[in-house]
């Protein structure tokens, strides 16, 4: 494994993706999902909104390290919110 | 389209999910792992932080290369569409004809791409090509090894030449799925061939154009062989699209780091476009089956 | 003032609104215009044979004949450059190795996306359309991307340089495309089939082979194909993934260009050389191909 040369920031990373995924899983066994229509163009269901959340934010954070000077935390905070908004309205 | 809901339905994706997670997985998380780092050496390497982010956004030889690569598969498409239809329309339908129009045409796209970029070399050189001798003939001065826009303009030939009939294909798939009465329909009320190309076949052809548009601007967006082998991504760097100046980063130059900061910049924007696609594509299905249950 | 259709002339007749053309001139149109697109299409053809009859011009020639003139055919025919190939075991085990990890890929691919599209295309569970895209990003992604890892990863596993190897990292695009067809000709079938069989008390196993396998023999046979096709024209990968044992033959090509210049000829037999598998398997498929490039979707 030590050619995959693993760092704290990126295991961290993949934790809370993999985190995210199983808890989708659990939630969708407890109360599954319904789709319906937010403020996105297409009906989308939870899954579907928490992949546009986490794609926009990917994005959000390129275009915050590579065009401006500001922290890299306040993108993250950025991204949560965005993603919470999606989540609940999107 | 009513599915079953049933969840054991994941034993049997699960073996193909071992091996394709296997061989997608482990590397996408060891990507992102270099992309922070600076890795000189198995055990030597040192945590950067987003550095290499920073550098490849703003780095003006790669912003150069996504430019070209975005006019490039924008040509491409503008190009292959409407010449696929074309060839689709004009495809024999039945007979033996049928079969061997099929088999020569699907010829180009069965040849190893790295072959293709050698047929094309040999086929433009200006001392042994047809192709570059009969140019010279005619009294262009046709060179793809000093002339950047002869080298664009014979990537784009040979572009069409390989994908072209994927698109044929596809369209010509559409068109045998229609049904005769349609046609029968329209020798009745007189349409004229427009019309018959606009109301009957068009429609029928969008589903499997938006797979060819798909696959194309994927395939487009990936080329590496082709060009590696006919110009080398010269004359100067010209024809030097995203995979080539990533392969020359991370194999030629040994950066592991920075190519694998740009090798995620790559997928974002490849994920970001294959997402709409495919949304597109399944809305445009869901659409036609509420109209069939109703 | 009197009514007037837009297509008639004063005075003409009622039954000639419908159509001014006579049958026989009719006939004439059409048959004019297909012999049209007859033309516009064998020019087409014409137009996309001739490199490939270039590179077989070629490889029938002499290196001299090549770079001493310009000939439309070959005038001094020679078998020298394919002999050559064959009786060079580095040269033809190349097609031995390239053959080898496709078809190996082919089988591991079909094994294991037989179940999963089956499964996707009868029924639904947590995550599927999730499961789906991700399998279709893997066909997007630019194998670019994965080559340093891909390296590394067969090299810890001790498959570098191996059949197997080629054949597993081709699973990347092969499998989601595999799923992708079947998918398509397995929705054509109707559910009831399969209602039925487990009514007669067929295990799941048993009705899959012996029954469901069968009806959708078409569609094996056209993913097959493309499995075949993306699998032997692919390079980045196969050559990245190899250095001796187990090298393609797009790979050994390079070899062709020494320090005294290209060895045209060669090159030109060992293209030719590359094109013949695919002709071969476009042949058995030819009646269903159609309906595969449209992934089974029509």
């Amino acid at each position: 494994m030590s050619w995959m040369v693993w760092t704290v920031p990126t295991a961290i990373f993949f934790s809370a993706i993999a985190a995210m995924l199983a808890g989708m899983t659990v939630w969708e066994i407890v109360s599954p999902t319904i789709e319906r229509k937010g403020f996105l163009p297409i009906s989308t269901t939870r899954g579907d909104r928490l992949f546009v959340g986490l794609l926009s934010a990917a994005f959000i954070h390129l275009g915050v390290i590579g065009y401006t000077s500001l922290s890299i935390w306040l993108a993250l905070a950025a991204s949560l919110a965005w993603l919470l908004v999606l989540m609940r309205w999107g | 389209m009513n599915k079953v809901y049933n969840n054991r339905a994941w034993l049997l994706v699960l073996p193909m999910l071992i091996l394709v997670a296997f061989s997608a997985i482990v590397p996408l998380m060891t990507v992102v792992n270099y992309s922070v780092q600076d890795v000189l050496g198995p055990n030597a390497s040192f945590f950067t932080g987003t550095e290499w982010f920073r550098a490849m956004l703003n780095d003006p030889e790669l912003q150069a290369a996504f430019l070209r690569q975005i006019v490039f598969s924008l040509t491409i498409l503008a190009i292959q569409v409407p010449l696929g239809i074309g060839i689709a329309l004009i495809m024999p339908k039945r007979g033996w004809q049928a079969s061997a129009v099929l088999i020569l045409i699907t010829l180009p796209l069965l040849i190893p791409w790295n072959v293709v970029g050698s047929i094309w070399q040999i086929f433009t050189r200006g001392d042994i090509g047809l192709m570059g001798w009969g140019l010279r003939q005619l009294g262009v001065d046709y060179n793809i090894t000093r002339d950047g826009t002869d080298a664009w303009l014979t990537i784009i030939l040979m572009d069409v030449w390989h994908w072209t009939p994927l698109v044929a294909m596809l369209c010509y798939s559409g068109l045998r799925s229609i049904p005769d009465a349609y046609y029968q329909a329209a020798r009745i009320d007189r349409a004229s061939k427009w019309a018959v190309f606009r109301y009957i076949q068009l429609p029928k052809l969008t589903n499997v154009l938006v797979i060819a548009v798909l696959l194309r601007f994927m395939h487009s967006f990936m080329i590496y062989a082709e060009p590696f082998v006919l110009t080398g991504g010269g004359p100067g760097s010209s024809t030097t699209f995203l995979s080539q100046s990533l392969t020359t980063m991370a194999v030629g130059q040994q950066d592991l780091g920075p190519s694998a900061a740009f090798s995620i910049i790559y997928f974002l924007v490849i994920l970001l476009v294959s997402w709409v696609f495919y949304t597109t594509i399944m809305n445009m299905q869901k659409d036609k089956n509420s109209q069939g249950g109703a | 003032m009197s009514y007037q259709l837009d297509n008639t002339q004063p005075g003409e007749k009622y039954n000639t609104i419908f159509s001014r053309v006579t049958p026989t001139q009719r006939r004439k149109r059409n048959a004019r215009s297909r012999l049209r697109s007859r033309l516009l299409l064998g020019l087409y053809l014409v137009l996309m044979i001739l490199p490939i009859y270039w590179l077989l011009n070629m490889s029938l020639q002499t290196n001299s004949e090549i770079l001493g003139s310009m000939t439309m055919w070959p005038e001094n025919l020679t078998f020298d450059n394919y002999i050559g190939i064959f009786t060079n075991s580095s040269w033809y085990m190349g097609y031995v190795n390239s053959i080898a990890y496709v078809l190996m890929n082919m089988l591991i691919t079909i094994c294991v996306a037989l179940p999963a599209a089956y499964a996707f295309s009868r029924y639904s569970f947590i995550g599927d359309k999730h499961l789906f895209f991700w399998l279709l990003t893997n066909l997007m992604a630019p194998p670019a991307v994965f080559l340093l890892p891909y390296f590394q990863l067969y090299y810890s596993v001790g498959l570098f340089d191996t059949h197997i190897a080629v054949a597993l990292a081709h699973c990347l695009f092969n499998i989601p495309l595999a799923i992708w067809i079947l998918e398509g000709f397995m929705s054509s079938v109707p559910k009831e089939i399969d209602e039925t069989a487990y009514i007669d008390g067929y295990s799941f196993p048993r009705f899959f082979v012996k029954i469901f396998i069968p009806m959708i023999r078409s569609g094996i046979g056209v993913t097959l194909f493309f499995l075949f096709m993306f699998s032997w024209v692919e390079l980045l990968l196969a050559r990245t993934l190899t250095s001796t044992d187990a090298q393609p033959i797009g790979m050994i090509m390079t070899r062709t260009s020494t320090a005294s210049g290209i060895d045209w000829g060669t090159l030109a037999a060992a293209g030719v050389l590359t094109i013949i598998p695919g002709v071969l398997v476009v042949y058995f498929v030819r009646n269903h191909i159609a309906k595969g490039f449209a992934l089974g979707r029509t």
